[in-house]
């Protein structure tokens, strides 16, 4: 690669001040919000800050022309190590195009650009009566691009469902440097659903340089409940009888104990400190269902043995008890210098026998283990504690995740309920996918991407590339026409 | 991937005052912080995000950047020390500590031109050092200003020449009196709620004497004594932002000298900044034997003036001020003391007062101590960006709560050919018990 001739053509479309190159100041976009201790360090070849989707596109083209991959990046608060450059070349980092193009409330949809922080959309449509659904912990930071890469979850996607079910159409450069729009305002577009296959694609398959979203009306009533519970079991019982009664929170989350203690030292939030874990429970909908409901989930929590439950009676009450919720990841800092967050969901029903095993692993490999997650859903956060300095303890957190992970894939449940695939958790693919859904996965990417220019080494198992694919699959046609292959 | 050219000597943290490891890698790069930080805002660069200043620290801590490098300074000095970010993050990591320390590892191990060491000298030496010094020195600047001398320095062009045009333009306006800490003792009016020292500082003696004579009448009347207790300086916080800390520890160890006296309920501040310090003291003092102890007793005891006065609750009832205020947070009151509720409340409490709140009121005005000196574009920048939130409010005056972003606030307006005052809040309280039935005569408070 002639690394001054793409520098030179890259200023020209970006501008000086769009393009970072000093070795030194790159380091500073090798990491994102996962470990380094599994993610590394990769430090990009060259970093751009584009303002506009004509940008974009022209880079795009140039990165074609260089033959050099791309990477993008939202904030960087990705847990999995998506937005990193594994193979260097350029990350493109979208946070420069953060406008809201278009608010229309009457037929429900808005368009931003994708560096749009995902809480200052909501906070934007408020006041006319709407919100943004997907509500990411980490939303105050987060991008609304880096939402659809991820196909972001959060707290309120119980009642709501994931980003998926509020994007309705996407501008997106392609990797061969055309840039489309898919999807639409309507309720359903025609043909094959590109949207649907972009979103979540981790930005391997485009770079989104306008997203279409849906804006939900606000409910008329919000009610906040705080249950507290001697250990998780009788937590997880409460759940199950909740979501078993036919009520349907808009968020049902669960903290376990050392969690409590790290965002209480952060927010003081007001959560009881020497419960052994508590629920929070939103119920949102009209006032009159809302306050019916609330009691009845009160009467379900002291029936499972419920502690104590509480409902949150100012706004400020119910910002801070999310604000605690919220900030759990980044209050792990409080309790060791790393962690390692598994991200898996299992069936609702699993989730008793699967605590239980969380909590055996944790004692038989000797770390802690924080337990924050989407209980109304099933997905579940343990997040593994430790420190890289304490020889062995790496390896030990290893073998722990994979065993959290096989242990819920094996009840029926999956890798990753919202933050993404990335590099950090692609070797556990092979977990849930066999050699041919993989195929499948590749055969869709490699049409995208012909060249693997895109976002390289992320989602697929290492030393899985699309000719490798390519073999296997010719070897399994071969196979079923019943032909030698060489 | 890039790898960086190797290097003969990396040169890492090391001497005293070191950013404590531990503290480096508290930060688990969440990213919280990106949306609060002033310098982020602007630039939207990673490495102008306290995230991204914590790697640099730890890339240095962990020999893969040099200290010396040119990136690393100009990051520590571009950044505001407002501590936005240390109010939102959930690791609890304590970001003004570990850049205090980065800076004071670069006027270590950097060398320095004989310009600098001159400027800190005069700066940190001479005019901070003694508050009698610093006091002279205004009076001279008083002279300047009204002697004509200022008018023939604008129209002479020697500021251009000297480079002294910015600071020029920052320069408040000298006041004709001062408030010095020379044992004067107000006694409470009414029924006695208990006794205070009142920390006198520098500018607020001078340029903003009159909001030390405001505080005082406002303390006496909700039932405290207040003593202007002699032997008190400087409280060091310029000292330890710009990289000195030991002279800030010098400063430290008078103050808890001169007001650590047991017969004083609490140590008064009525600029956040210097609240800030003095509330941080056992930290500069923890490797200081004598004085460890005695600091945590001494900052257990410091409350900013309107968080003493949430705290105490007014025993007076202010009268009615019919005015419409905005009101702009000092960083060193809502991010380093945490200190947001409070200023409302007492705001709140003022009949007929309304209060109107500005968009981004919790983001850094740019004056940040003396950095609106050292980093002017970016300060001109967020002053800017402050002024048209704050105006847009259409408020009849700004409130604020510390003499650094009053005086970049007053340069902001006269700049804009804008007319609206910059009030202490302790100076819209003690219009507002001017204006309560049965007022007192206003205890005189010349001196100086």
């Amino acid at each position: 690669m002639d690394r001054q001739a793409l520098q030179e053509r890259l200023l020209r479309i970006v501008g000086p001040d769009g393009i970072i190159d000093d070795p030194d100041e790159l380091l500073v976009y090798e990491y994102d919000a996962s470990d380094e201790v599994f993610a590394g360090h990769h430090r990009p070849d060259i970093t751009v800050l584009p303002r506009t989707a004509d940008q974009v596109q022209e880079i795009v083209k140039l990165a074609n022309e260089f033959g050099v991959p791309v990477t993008p990046r939202g904030a960087g608060t990705g847990l999995a190590g998506a937005a990193l450059a594994v193979r260097g070349g350029i990350l493109v980092v979208m946070t420069r195009m953060n406008r809201v193009l278009e608010i229309n409330e009457r037929d429900g949809y808005a368009i931003v650009e994708p560096g749009v922080i995902n809480l200052e959309l909501s906070q934007l449509t408020q006041p006319r009566g709407y919100f943004f659904a997907p509500d990411p912990s980490s939303q105050r930071a987060c991008t609304i691009g880096g939402n659809v890469a991820n196909n972001s979850g959060g707290p309120h996607c119980l009642k709501y469902g994931v980003t998926s079910n509020h994007i309705l159409g996407l501008e997106v450069v392609l990797p061969n440097g055309e840039r489309i729009w898919t999807g639409g305002p309507a309720p359903e577009s025609p043909g094959i659903d590109l949207t649907g296959v972009l979103v979540g694609s981790e930005g391997t398959l485009g770079i989104v340089t306008k997203v279409m979203v849906r804006l939900t009306r606000l409910p008329e009533a919000v009610n906040v409940l705080l249950a507290a519970f001697a250990d998780l079991e009788s937590a997880s019982q409460a759940t199950s009888a909740i979501i078993a009664s036919g009520i349907l929170p808009a968020a049902l989350e669960m903290m376990d104990h050392l969690t409590i203690k790290a965002v209480e030292a952060a927010f003081h939030a007001g959560y009881p400190e020497d419960a052994g874990a508590v629920l929070l429970i939103e119920l949102d909908g009209l006032a009159e269902i809302v306050a019916e409901s609330a009691d009845r989930v009160v009467e379900l929590c002291r029936g499972c043995g419920a502690t104590e439950v509480r409902v949150a009676r100012t706004p400020r009450e119910r910002e801070l008890l999310w604000l605690g919720r919220k900030s759990a990841f980044g209050a792990m800092g409080r309790l060791a210098p790393n962690y390692y967050l598994v991200d898996t969901t299992v069936p609702r029903t699993k989730l008793p026998p699967t605590m239980r095993t969380v909590e055996e692993l944790s004692r038989e490999y000797r770390l802690r283990i924080a337990n924050v997650f989407h209980a109304g859903d099933g997905n579940l956060h343990p997040l593994v504690l430790f420190d890289r300095f304490v020889p062995g303890e790496i390896e030990r957190v290893l073998r722990c995740t994979t065993d959290i992970l096989q242990y819920c894939v094996d009840v029926g449940g999956t890798l990753s309920g919202e933050h993404g695939i990335g590099l950090e958790k692609r070797d556990y693919m092979t977990l849930i996918f066999t050699t041919e859904d993989l195929c499948a996965m590749a055969g869709l990417k490699r049409s995208f991407d012909p060249r693997e220019l895109f976002n390289p080494d992320k989602v697929f198992p290492s030393g899985f590339s699309c000719g490798e694919v390519n073999a296997i699959r010719q070897q399994a046609m071969a196979k079923r026409l019943g032909i030698e292959f060489v | 991937m890039v790898v960086a050219e190797e290097r003969a000597v990396l040169h890492g943290f090391k001497g005293h005052d070191v950013p404590e490891f531990d503290v480096i890698r508290s930060c688990v790069h969440c990213g919280f912080c990106l949306p609060v930080c002033p310098t982020y805002r602007v630039t939207g660069r990673e490495r102008s995000s306290p995230r991204g200043r914590i790697w640099l620290m730890k890339s240095i801590a962990e020999g893969r950047l040099d200290l010396l490098d040119p990136l690393f300074e100009d990051e520590m000095t571009l950044c505001l020390n407002c501590r936005a970010c240390e109010a939102v993050c959930p690791s609890g990591v304590r970001y003004g500590e570990i850049l205090e320390a980065s800076r004071a590892q670069l006027v270590q191990h950097r060398p320095q031109t004989a310009k600098e060491r001159l400027f800190r000298f005069l700066g940190f030496q001479v005019l901070l050092g003694d508050m009698r010094r610093f006091r002279a020195a205004n009076r001279l600047l008083r002279l300047y200003q009204r002697s004509g001398l200022r008018a023939l320095a604008r129209r002479s062009g020697i500021l251009r020449l000297l480079g002294m045009e910015h600071a020029d333009r920052l320069m408040p306006e000298i006041s004709d009196r001062f408030v010095v800490a020379d044992g004067s003792f107000y006694p409470a009016l009414g029924e006695r709620r208990g006794r205070v020292a009142l920390f006198v500082g520098c500018v607020m003696g001078t340029s903003y004497a009159h909001v030390h004579e405001a505080t005082v009448r406002v303390l006496t009347r909700n039932g405290f004594d207040v003593a202007l207790i002699p032997g008190q300086g400087c409280c060091g916080a310029l000292h330890v932002h710009g990289g000195d800390p030991e002279s800030g520890r010098r400063q430290a160890r008078r103050n808890i000298d001169a007001l650590g006296s047991p017969y004083i309920d609490a140590v008064i501040v009525n600029a956040a900044g210097c609240g800030a310090m003095l509330k941080e003291y056992p930290h500069l003092l923890r490797d200081d034997h004598d004085y460890a102890e005695r600091a945590r007793a001494f900052s257990a005891k410091v409350r900013d003036a309107i968080e003493f006065l949430a705290e105490r609750g007014l025993s007076a009832q202010p009268g009615p001020l019919p005015m419409t205020v905005t009101y702009q947070e000092p960083c060193h009151l809502a991010h380093a003391q945490r200190i947001t509720r409070q200023p409302r409340a007492l705001l709140e409490a003022i009949p007929e007062l309304k209060l109107v709140e500005m968009a981004e009121s919790a983001l850094c005005c740019g004056s940040a101590g003396i950095y609106n000196l050292l980093r002017p574009e970016m300060a001109s920048t967020l002053l800017d960006r402050k002024l048209n939130n704050a105006l847009a409010t259409g408020a009849e005056a700004i409130v604020s709560a510390n003499p650094g972003c009053m005086l970049q606030l007053q340069a902001g307006l006269r700049a804009r050919g804008e007319r609206i005052p910059v009030l202490h809040l302790i100076e819209v309280l003690d219009r507002a018990y001017a204006a309560a039935p049965a007022t007192r005569p206003a205890e005189a408070l010349a001196a100086g």
